[in-house]
């Protein structure tokens, strides 16, 4: 793997976040879930003590926001004490969880931690498939408990919905719930397409219609709401003119650690080949943050190929997704295909052509196929 | 712009929202969900007096007798600023 640095680099800004993939192990199977689809096993997991570590280092390097995310991090017992030790670094602390086991006293604890504030994700606003598409029966019932529970510890919540062709038509009924929850925050997120959701790709891409729908529905309550709540609106990639500006770059504002200890420019950068990333455990953060390759390799714009390179928007977008750019072209150094400059832009049109008119069936996440599920 | 705020209100942080100084950057952060910010040096002015008692007459009285401007011209400015915090969430007025 060549790493390219570039000549002329600015001082390098701290990094802003440092979102935590606490553990792979989650009671839902979700079709879109961005875990990889190689997942890491519970007996892998980075312990206490080097979680507790890394916080430190984050503080130290910069790092404002801390993410704990899955998985369910809910499923690690050390969750509240790691919060904690955030907090007493007067990092921001942020919960991202399904909600299914936020129970009183694990509320009660986390309360006590000095937890700031939790997003709970729904299925769909429908209980039966909501429950289908999360593949656990009693689960949306049991997330309107957790984020009454929320509201009343007097906590802020994100209620974060992840949208497709098989619960889209309900994205106004969502926005009802998130208000009714007392939401102050509320994300309607179309999937994104790696990982398990490309995998699921005919069985969830909306059609252009549909996003549109939507997209006016979003626009309509943003403006009713302002004030009152704020809404995230993040699009599918397969109906753009431009794509996304992916993790705000590759290593310009994040640092991802997986359930076992690898610090990741991305949550999914784990699908490229040719790269190997470090352990927490082995390399401090800060050093990986300074000089890691796999960190180098896509920072800034002296990687980039042709249209990107001589295009005004590259310091805005980065030229897209690295991920997505491998998945859909086998090459993560090309410009995004989502980017309608791209010489590869056709295979975007061609995944919506191919979408069928009827979904097929899911294939849910899973611990790979020869383990048992669940 | 829309008609001026009321005078008598107190600006507060919305829930989840974190206003800080950070050593590591030496600057003023403000912190929510998914959101981070350096919010620019009239801002941080405005942001330190902001501690859930005083209202915002008083935040405009404070500046204007610190800072060698209009009283009216701050209290433009002062509205502008908030309005836009409040519409991205940060705070309330
Ligand atoms: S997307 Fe679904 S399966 Fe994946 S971690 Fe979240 S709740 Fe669990
Ligand atoms: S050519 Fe590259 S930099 Fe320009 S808009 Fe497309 S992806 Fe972004």
């Amino acid at each position: 793997m060549s790493a390219s640095t570039s000549e002329s680099a600015p001082p390098l800004a701290p990094p802003m976040g440092l979102i935590a993939e606490m553990t792979h192990r989650c009671p839902l199977r979700c079709p879109y879930c961005s875990n990889p689809v190689a997942l890491d096993r519970a007996g892998d997991e980075l312990d206490t003590d080097t979680w507790l570590r890394v916080l430190d280092e984050a503080a130290a390097l910069g790092v404002l926001q801390m993410h704990f995310t899955g998985g369910e991090p809910l499923a690690r017992r050390d969750l509240p004490l790691l919060v904690r030790r955030a907090a007493d670094a007067q990092l921001y602390t942020n919960i991202i969880t399904s909600g299914v086991t936020l129970d009183e006293r694990m509320m009660a604890r986390l309360i006590e931690a000095g937890i700031d504030h939790i997003q709970l994700s729904f299925q769909d606003v429908e209980a039966a498939n909501a429950d289908r598409i999360g593949g656990l029966a009693g689960a949306h019932g049991r997330k309107l408990a957790a984020a009454q529970r929320i509201r009343e510890a007097g906590l802020p919540l994100t209620a974060n919905f992840v949208i497709h062709r098989q619960n889209i038509a309900r994205v106004p009924a969502m926005l009802e719930l998130a208000e009714a929850l007392g939401a102050s925050r509320s994300e309607i997120a179309h999937v994104q397409y790696y990982g398990w959701g490309l995998r699921n790709r005919d069985a969830l891409l909306p059609s252009r219609a549909e996003l549109d729908a939507t997209t006016a529905t979003v626009e309509a309550a943003r403006a009713r709401l302002k004030g009152r709540m704020v809404i995230d609106y993040v699009v599918p990639d397969y109906y753009a003119a431009r794509p996304k500006a992916c993790m705000s770059g590759w290593a310009q504002r994040f640092i991802h650690i997986s359930p076992t200890g690898r610090a990741l420019p991305c949550h999914a950068a784990e699908s490229l080949p040719g790269f190997t990333f470090v352990s927490v455990r082995d390399v401090p953060l800060a050093d990986i943050w300074r000089a890691d390759p796999a960190f180098l390799r896509f920072r800034g714009t002296a990687w980039m190929p042709e249209p990107c390179q001589s295009c005004d928007r590259r310091e805005i977008d980065w030229g897209g997704c690295r991920c997505q750019a491998f998945a859909l072209t086998g090459d993560a150094a090309r410009t995004d295909p989502a980017c309608a400059l791209s010489p590869d832009h056709a295979v975007m049109a061609a995944a919506v052509a191919a979408r069928g008119e009827a979904p097929p069936d899911f294939v849910y996440r899973q611990f790979s196929a020869a383990d048992p599920v669940g | 712009m829309s008609g001026a705020l009321d005078e008598a209100g107190v600006p507060r942080f919305c829930r989840g929202i974190k206003f800080r100084h950070d050593a590591v950057r030496g600057a003023w952060v403000v912190l929510g969900p998914e959101r981070a910010f350096l919010p620019d040096a009239p801002a941080v002015e405005v942001l330190r007096l902001i501690d859930g008692a005083r209202s915002l007459g008083g935040i405009i009285d404070d500046l204007a007798a610190r800072f060698d401007a209009p009283r009216a011209v701050i209290a433009e400015d002062v509205g502008v600023m908030l309005r836009d915090l409040s519409d991205k969430g940060a705070v309330t007025l």
